[in-house]
C-alpha cells in the first residue's frame, strides 16, 4: 500500500543500523541462562575432576555421543513444545523403531531397507498421533500418553521381549558405533539435525507459523495460519526424529531392543524447557534445547566421575534443572 | 487550596534505559472526576499502573490524604482503596461473571465452603445498580467484549474503591452502555469516589470531567479546569499540533455501475446472522452500524471464514466462492482487522517485526529461506507510515502501548495489500491523532481502488469515512442510507435505535 519512495528507505537504513546496536545493549542475560549453566558447570568439573580425567577429550567425546539421541528429539520436541503442545510418545517410540528396523535387517531387506522401515515406524506413529489431535481433537497430552503404552507394548510384543541382535557393520557404523576419524558419527548426527532444525525454526515461513501457532493460535488462525496443518506436521516430525533415534540406539548397541529410549520423553522435554523453550509455546530455541540436553548429560557423566550413587545423581540432577529454570524466569517486574 | 485527596509528585519511570514518565505531577480532589489524556505511547496506563502498584516508579512520591504512601504491588493499592479497570481486561474468561467479580474474595459460608448463592445475589445486585442485562452465573467467555467491561466495572465497585481508575472503559461499549456508565460516573462521584478517567473521546471528557491533565511523551503538559479550557486547546496539548478537520466527510466519486468486488446474498451464520445482504463497490467505504450484540462482528467473521456459513452465498469480483477458512478468503483478497486485538489480531509476546510479516510469509521467501532483510524493511516502512510508537521493530508488541498495538494489526494487513479491507471497530482505544491518520489511510486505500467495509460504535468516525451506511440489526439489514441523504449524527442515532 504506501508507497516507499526513496528518501523513505535511507531512512529506514538508517535506523536499521542504529536498532541493531540497540538490540545488544539491552541484551538479557536471562535469555542466555542455559548457556552460562553449561559454562558453569564445564568448569566446575573441571576444577573438581581435572584428576579423574573429565576435561579429556576421549570422556567429552562420551557426552556427545551420550546425549545424541535426546538431542536429536529434542530438536523436533522444540517444533511440538513451540505450538503449545507435548509429546509424550517418544521414549517408546525409539524402541519399536530399534526392532523393527532390526527386524527388516535380519530378514535382508539391506541398508536401506532397515533404515526405511525404522524412520517409517516413527513416522506412521507420528501421523497417528497427528490426525488424532488436529481432526479428533484430542489434547496432545491425552493422545501421546496413550500412544506411549501402546507402542511400548508393541515393541515388547513384536519379537516377546525379545532383543534382535544386528550383525550389519554398515548400519552398525552409520547409526551409531562409527567414528569418522576420531569424531563419534552420532556427534556428527547431533550437529547436523540441529543445524537443520534451527534453520527450520528461524528461517523459514514454517517455523514463524509454528512460534505463531503456539503463541496465539486464534490470532494466528485469524491471519490464514493453517494451524491443524502445523500441528499436524510438528507430530509427524517429532515422530520422524525419535524413529531416527531408535536407529541411533540399535546402531549404537548393535541390537534392537525395546527397553531403549525408558524415560527419555521426560530428558527431552527436560532439555527443551531448560534451553528456554516455554512450555506455553510461542517461544522456542533449537540450539538451547541441544545445550540443555548437553547440560544434562554432563551433569551426569560428571556425577558419575565423582562417585555418586544413581540416587544421589537423581537428587543433584533434578536440583540443578530446577535452579537454571528458576533463574531464567522472568518477571513482569523491574 | 483544600488537601488533593491523592498526590502524585515527581513521578519518573524508564524502561531499558528509555524514559516513559518524566517527573509528572498529579493530583486528584474527593468526589472528582479527572481526565488523563495523550497520545498513544504518552504514558498513561504507566502512570497508572505505578498507582496501582503493578509498576514501581523510579523517582518520585505518592501521597494519599497528606501522607506519603508506597505502593509496590497490588495489595497496597487495594489497602489504600485504589482499584483500576484496566485497559486490557483482567477477566478469566471460563468463569462466571459472579466468579470473576468476587475472585480472591468469595463469600464462604460457616464451615468455609463457598457460597455461590451469596455470590450470585451480591453480583445481581451489583449488575442491576449498573443497568447491566446479564446474568450472574453468565460465563465470561459466551458474553461479548462490552459485557466483560461491566463486569470489570461491578468487580470495581464491588470493592468499597476511593479512587476508581478507568483506562479507555468506553471503548467497547455503545452508545448506550456508555450513557449507563455515565450514569454511574455520576452516582459515584456523589457518593464521593474519586475517579481517574482516561479516554481518547473528546467528547466524553468535557461531558464528565472536572479536571484534565495532558501528558506528551512522558510529560505533563498541563491540568485545567474542564470549563476553562476549549477541545481545540487539549487537541493541541495531545498532539503538539494542530489538526486539520479530519472528522470532516467529503463526497468521494466511485462508480456503482460496474460488479460489485464483494456481493453477500442472504448470508446466515450461527444464531446470530440471519439474513446479511449487501453489496460493496471498487472504491466504496461501506459503514456497517448497529448496536452491540446486532451480529454485525459475527457478521463479518461469516465472510472471513472463521464461523461456519449456514445459508447464503458470497461473490467475489462476480464469482461465487466457498469461504471455509481464513486461508480462502485471504486468498480471495480479503482481509479482517478483528474487533479484538489481544485475542484475534497479535502475537503478544513476538515481535513488532514477526507480527507485521506472519501473512506475508509466502511472499518475502527467497528459496525456502524467509528474505530477512525484506522483512525488516517492510516492518519499518510500516512503522514509519503508521507513525508506530516503539524503540524498534524487534520490541515485544505486549510492551507497546494499546493504541499502537491496534496500528500494528492494521499494519500486517496492509502489507498483504489486499483488494476487500474488513475492519472491525478500528479505531479502538487509538489516540485523536492515530484516529485520524487511520481514516485518511481507509479513504486513501478506497480512492486507490481498494473496497472498504468498517464496522464502528462510533457514530462519528463512521460518518466521516463512509460513502453509505447499512444498519444491522438482529442479525438482518434493516436500512440501507446514502451518507448524502445523513444530515446529522441523530439521524443514524435513530436508524440504529429505531428498531
Ligand atoms: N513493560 C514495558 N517495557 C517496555 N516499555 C514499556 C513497558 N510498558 C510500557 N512501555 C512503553 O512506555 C510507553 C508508554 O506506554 P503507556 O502504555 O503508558 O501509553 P498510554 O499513554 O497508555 O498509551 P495508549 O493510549 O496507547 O494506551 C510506550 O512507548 C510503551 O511502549
Ligand atoms: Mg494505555
Amino acid at each position: 500500500m504506501p508507497s516507499k519512495d526513496i528518501k523513505l528507505n535511507e531512512q529506514v537504513k538508517l535506523q536499521n543500523s542504529v536498532s541493531f546496536a540497540k538490540r545488544f545493549k539491552g541484551v538479557d542475560w536471562r535469555d542466555y541462562i542455559v548457556y552460562i549453566a553449561f559454562i558453569g558447570v564445564i568448569i566446575y568439573f573441571s576444577v573438581t575432576l581435572y584428576d579423574d580425567g573429565f576435561l579429556t577429550t576421549s570422556n567429552l567425546l562420551n557426552i556427545a555421543r551420550q546425549t545424541a539421541m535426546i538431542s536429536i528429539m529434542g530438536v523436533a520436541m522444540t517444533f511440538v513444545i513451540s505450538t503449545g503442545e507435548i509429546d509424550l510418545s517418544v521414549g517408546s517410540i525409539t524402541a519399536l523403531a530399534s526392532l523393527t528396523a532390526a527386524l527388516a535387517l535380519k530378514a535382508g531387506l539391506g541398508l536401506l531397507g532397515g533404515v526405511a522401515v525404522g524412520l517409517g515406524t516413527g513416522l506412521v506413529i507420528g501421523v497417528v498421533n497427528g490426525l488424532l489431535i488436529t481432526k479428533v481433537a484430542i489434547p496432545s497430552f491425552l493422545v501421546t500418553l496413550g500412544m506411549m503404552g501402546i507402542v511400548k507394548g508393541l515393541a515388547m510384543w513384536i519379537t516377546d521381549t525379545a532383543p534382535v541382535p544386528i550383525v550389519h557393520s554398515t548400519f552398525n557404523f552409520l547409526f551409531g558405533s562409527g567414528d569418522i576419524g576420531s569424531i563419534p558419527i552420532l556427534l556428527v548426527w547431533t550437529l547436523v539435525i540441529t543445524v537443520i532444525g534451527h534453520i527450520i525454526l528461524k528461517k523459514t515461513a514454517f517455523g514463524r507459523q509454528t512460534l505463531a501457532t503456539g503463541g496465539n493460535e486464534m490470532a494466528a488462525k485469524f491471519t490464514g495460519v493453517k494451524t491443524s496443518k502445523i500441528k499436524f506436521l510438528v507430530f509427524v516430525g517429532s515422530g520422524l526424529m525419535a524413529g531416527f533415534a531408535g536407529l541411533l540406539y540399535a546402531g549404537r548397541m548393535h541390537a534392537g531392543r525395546f527397553t531403549f529410549g525408558e524415560g527419555d520423553e521426560l530428558s527431552v522435554i527436560a532439555a527443551v524447557i531448560l534451553g528456554g523453550t516455554s512450555l506455553f509455546g510461542g517461544v522456542g530455541t533449537v540450539i538451547g534445547t541441544v545445550i540443555g540436553s548437553l547440560m544434562i548429560g554432563t551433569i551426569n557423566n560428571g556425577l558419575i566421575i565423582m562417585g555418586l550413587d544413581v540416587s544421589q545423581q537423581m537428587i543433584v540432577k533434578g536440583l540443578i534443572i530446577i535452579l537454571a529454570v528458576a533463574f531464567g524466569r522472568k518477571t513482569l517486574k523491574k | 487550596m483544600q488537601q488533593p485527596l491523592l498526590s502524585m509528585e515527581g513521578i519518573s519511570k524508564s524502561f531499558n534505559g528509555i524514559k516513559v514518565l518524566d517527573s509528572v505531577n498529579f493530583s486528584l480532589h474527593k468526589g472528582e472526576v479527572h481526565a488523563l489524556m495523550g497520545g498513544n505511547g504518552a504514558g498513561k496506563s504507566t502512570l497508572m499502573k505505578i498507582l496501582t502498584g503493578v509498576y514501581t516508579a523510579d523517582e518520585g512520591e505518592i501521597f494519599i490524604e497528606g501522607k506519603k504512601v508506597s505502593i509496590n504491588n497490588t495489595e497496597d493499592a487495594k489497602r489504600n482503596y485504589i482499584s483500576m479497570i484496566f485497559q486490557e481486561f483482567s477477566l478469566v474468561p471460563t468463569l462466571t461473571v459472579a466468579q470473576n467479580i468476587f475472585l480472591t474474595r468469595e463469600p464462604k459460608n460457616s464451615i468455609g465452603f463457598l457460597n455461590e448463592k451469596l455470590c450470585n445475589e451480591k453480583t445481581k445486585e451489583l449488575l442491576k445498580e449498573l443497568e447491566v442485562d446479564v446474568e450472574p452465573t453468565d460465563v465470561i467467555a459466551n458474553l461479548g467484549v462490552g459485557y466483560w467491561q461491566m463486569t470489570e466495572i461491578a468487580k470495581a465497585l464491588s470493592q468499597n474503591t476511593k479512587i476508581l481508575i478507568m483506562d479507555e472503559p468506553t471503548s467497547s461499549l455503545t452508545k448506550k452502555e456508555t450513557e449507563v456508565l455515565f450514569d454511574i460516573i455520576h452516582k459515584l462521584k456523589e457518593k464521593g469516589i474519586s475517579i481517574i478517567y482516561i479516554s481518547h473521546r473528546m467528547d466524553e471528557i468535557f461531558q464528565i470531567c472536572d479536571r484534565i491533565t495532558v501528558l506528551r511523551d512522558g510529560k505533563k503538559i498541563t491540568t485545567e479546569n474542564c470549563d476553562e479550557i476549549s477541545m481545540e486547546t487539549v487537541i493541541q496539548h495531545i498532539v503538539g499540533a494542530d489538526l486539520d478537520k479530519a472528522f470532516e466527510w467529503k463526497e468521494r466519486v466511485y462508480s456503482t455501475e460496474g460488479t460489485p468486488v464483494l456481493e453477500v446474498k442472504n448470508l446466515a451464520s450461527g444464531t446470530k446472522v440471519k439474513n446479511i445482504s449487501f453489496r460493496l463497490y471498487p472504491g466504496e467505504i461501506l459503514g456497517v452500524a448497529g448496536l452491540m450484540g446486532s451480529g454485525r462482528s459475527e457478521m463479518v467473521r461469516a465472510i472471513f471464514g472463521i464461523d461456519p456459513i449456514d445459508g447464503g452465498e458470497i461473490f467475489v469480483k462476480g464469482k461465487k466462492c466457498t469461504i471455509k477458512d481464513p486461508v480462502d478468503a485471504i486468498n480471495v483478497g480479503i482481509a479482517l482487522i478483528p474487533e479484538d486485538r489481544r485475542m484475534q489480531g497479535l502475537i503478544l509476546q513476538h515481535s513488532v517485526k514477526e507480527n507485521i510479516i506472519l501473512p506475508i510469509l509466502s511472499k518475502i521467501k527467497r528459496g525456502i529461506f524467509l528474505d530477512n532483510r525484506k522483512a525488516n524493511d517492510i516492518a519499518e516502512t510500516f512503522v514509519k507510515t503508521l507513525n508506530i510508537k516503539t524503540d524498534d521493530i524487534f520490541k515485544t508488541v505486549r510492551l507497546l502501548s494499546g493504541g499502537n498495538q491496534q496500528k500494528i494489526v492494521l499494519a500486517k494487513w496492509l502489507a498483504n495489500n489486499p483488494d476487500i479491507l474488513v475492519l472491525d471497530e478500528p479505531t479502538i482505544g487509538v489516540d485523536i491523532g492515530a484516529k485520524t491518520e487511520i481514516m485518511d489511510i481507509i479513504r486513501k486505500l478506497a480512492d486507490s481502488g481498494k473496497a472498504v467495509l468498517v464496522i464502528s460504535s462510533e457514530l462519528q468516525e463512521l460518518l466521516a469515512v463512509s460513502d453509505r451506511i447499512i444498519v444491522v440489526h438482529g442479525g438482518e439489514v434493516v436500512k440501507e442510507l446514502k451518507r448524502k441523504e445523513i444530515h446529522s449524527e441523530e439521524v443514524l442515532q435513530h436508524a440504529i435505535q429505531g428498531h
